[in-house]
C-alpha cells in the first residue's frame, strides 16, 4: 500500500466450531495485512469443540492487543454477533467475515485501497463480476443463487450486484446506524444490510472477491433456505 | 418512499396507460385486451433469460482452491511451529 494511511480496521469474526478455520484465518489475516493497524475481534458463541482455547493460544502468539477473544454463552445468531463485536471495537473501519476461509484475507487490501480511492462509506465484496467466482457448488446452489439474485435486482433495485455476500468493510460509524434498523437473521440479514445501506444513501463500492465453499466442518445451509429468502424479499420491500 | 409503494406507482401507471389505449382505441381493442399477458409473459421471459444468462456464465474459481490448499499447508507449518495446536481431530 503506497502512502500513510493512519486508519484503524476491526476485523470481526463471528466462530461457533471454527477451531482449525480461525488459526488459519489469523495466520493469513497477518500475513496480507503487514504495513496497516487492525485488530481481530473473535465473537465465540460458546463453541464445544475449544474455538476459544485455540484463540487464546494465538494470543500467546500475535499478542491480545491484535487478537481480542469476546465469547457469548450460546449461539445467539449472527446479527448480535456483530453489535457484541462492534462495542469492543477501537478502530474507525470494521471489517466483517466468515470464519470458515470462503472468504480469503488475501483480498483485505483490495477493500482498504478501494475504500481509500474513493472515500465509500461501505465497500462489498462481490462474486458475479469479473476477477471475481465460485468454487464448490454444483448446479443446484449455482440456480437459486442465480434466481435469487435475479429476483432481487428485478425488485429491490439495490445498486449493487451481490447482496448475499457477506465479506464487506463499513466505516464504523455507519455500521452502527445500519446495523441498529436491521432485525432479519441469517443471509437475508446480510441482504437486509446492504438495501438499508444504499436507501439511506450510503456511498458503496464493490470489489471483486472469489469465494471458496467451506474446506473444513460441515456447510451450515438448511433445506428452508429459498422460503427464508422469499420472506426477506418480501420483508425488505414493505419495510424498505 | 417505501419501495412497494414505488413499485405500485410504477404498475398504476402501466395501468392508466393501457386503460387510455382501451379507451381511444388507438389499436384494436381485442389486441389491447391481451397485452396484459403479453406483459406478464415478457417479465417472465426476461426473468428465466436472466437466470439463464448468469447460469452460463458463471464465474467460477477452481484455482482459488488449489491455492487455498497450499496457504493451509503454509499455515498449518507456521502455527505448529509456534505452539498453536492445529491438529484435526
Amino acid at each position: 500500500m503506497e502512502g500513510k494511511n493512519n486508519n484503524k480496521y476491526s476485523i470481526i469474526v463471528p466462530t461457533y466450531n471454527e477451531r482449525m478455520n480461525i488459526a488459519l484465518l489469523v495466520y493469513l489475516i497477518f500475513k496480507h495485512l503487514r504495513d496497516v493497524d487492525f485488530e481481530i475481534i473473535v465473537v465465540d458463541d460458546g463453541s464445544p469443540d475449544g474455538t476459544q482455547e485455540i484463540v487464546k493460544q494465538l494470543q500467546q502468539l500475535y499478542g491480545d492487543d491484535r487478537i481480542l477473544l469476546r465469547p457469548r454463552a450460546k449461539k445467539l445468531g449472527l446479527g448480535t454477533a456483530y453489535i457484541h463485536g462492534l462495542k469492543h471495537a477501537s478502530g474507525n473501519f470494521v471489517v466483517i467475515m466468515d470464519a470458515d476461509l470462503s472468504h480469503h484475507p488475501k483480498y483485505l487490501p483490495s477493500f482498504i485501497k478501494k475504500q481509500l480511492e474513493t472515500g465509500a462509506s461501505i465497500v462489498t465484496g462481490t462474486r458475479y463480476v469479473k476477477g471475481g467466482g465460485v468454487h464448490g457448488w454444483n448446479l443446484m446452489r449455482k440456480l437459486t443463487s442465480r434466481g435469487a439474485n435475479v429476483l432481487a435486482q428485478t425488485f429491490l433495485w439495490p445498486g449493487v450486484s451481490d447482496l448475499t455476500g457477506s465479506f464487506r468493510l463499513y466505516k464504523k460509524s455507519v455500521l452502527e446506524d445500519v446495523i441498529s434498523s436491521c432485525v432479519s437473521k441469517g443471509y437475508v440479514f446480510q441482504m437486509e444490510m446492504i438495501v438499508r445501506a444504499s436507501r439511506k444513501g450510503y456511498h458503496i463500492e464493490e470489489v471483486p472477491i472469489t469465494f471458496v465453499d467451506r474446506v473444513f466442518g460441515s456447510s451450515k445451509l438448511g433445506g428452508s433456505e429459498i422460503v427464508e429468502y422469499l420472506k426477506g424479499l418480501a420483508y425488505l420491500l414493505l419495510t424498505t | 418512499m417505501k419501495h412497494i409503494v414505488k413499485i405500485l406507482t410504477l404498475l398504476v401507471a402501466i395501468t392508466g396507460f393501457w386503460i387510455g389505449l382501451l379507451q381511444t382505441s388507438v389499436i384494436p381493442q381485442s389486441h389491447t385486451w391481451l397485452l396484459p399477458i403479453y406483459f406478464v409473459v415478457s417479465l417472465g421471459c426476461y426473468g428465466l433469460l436472466m437466470v439463464g444468462i448468469g447460469l452460463m456464465c458463471f464465474p467460477t474459481c477452481p484455482q482459488e482452491a488449489l491455492l487455498l490448499q497450499e496457504d493451509i499447508t503454509e499455515a498449518k507449518e507456521y502455527l505448529k511451529r509456534n505452539a498453536v495446536d492445529v491438529r484435526s481431530d
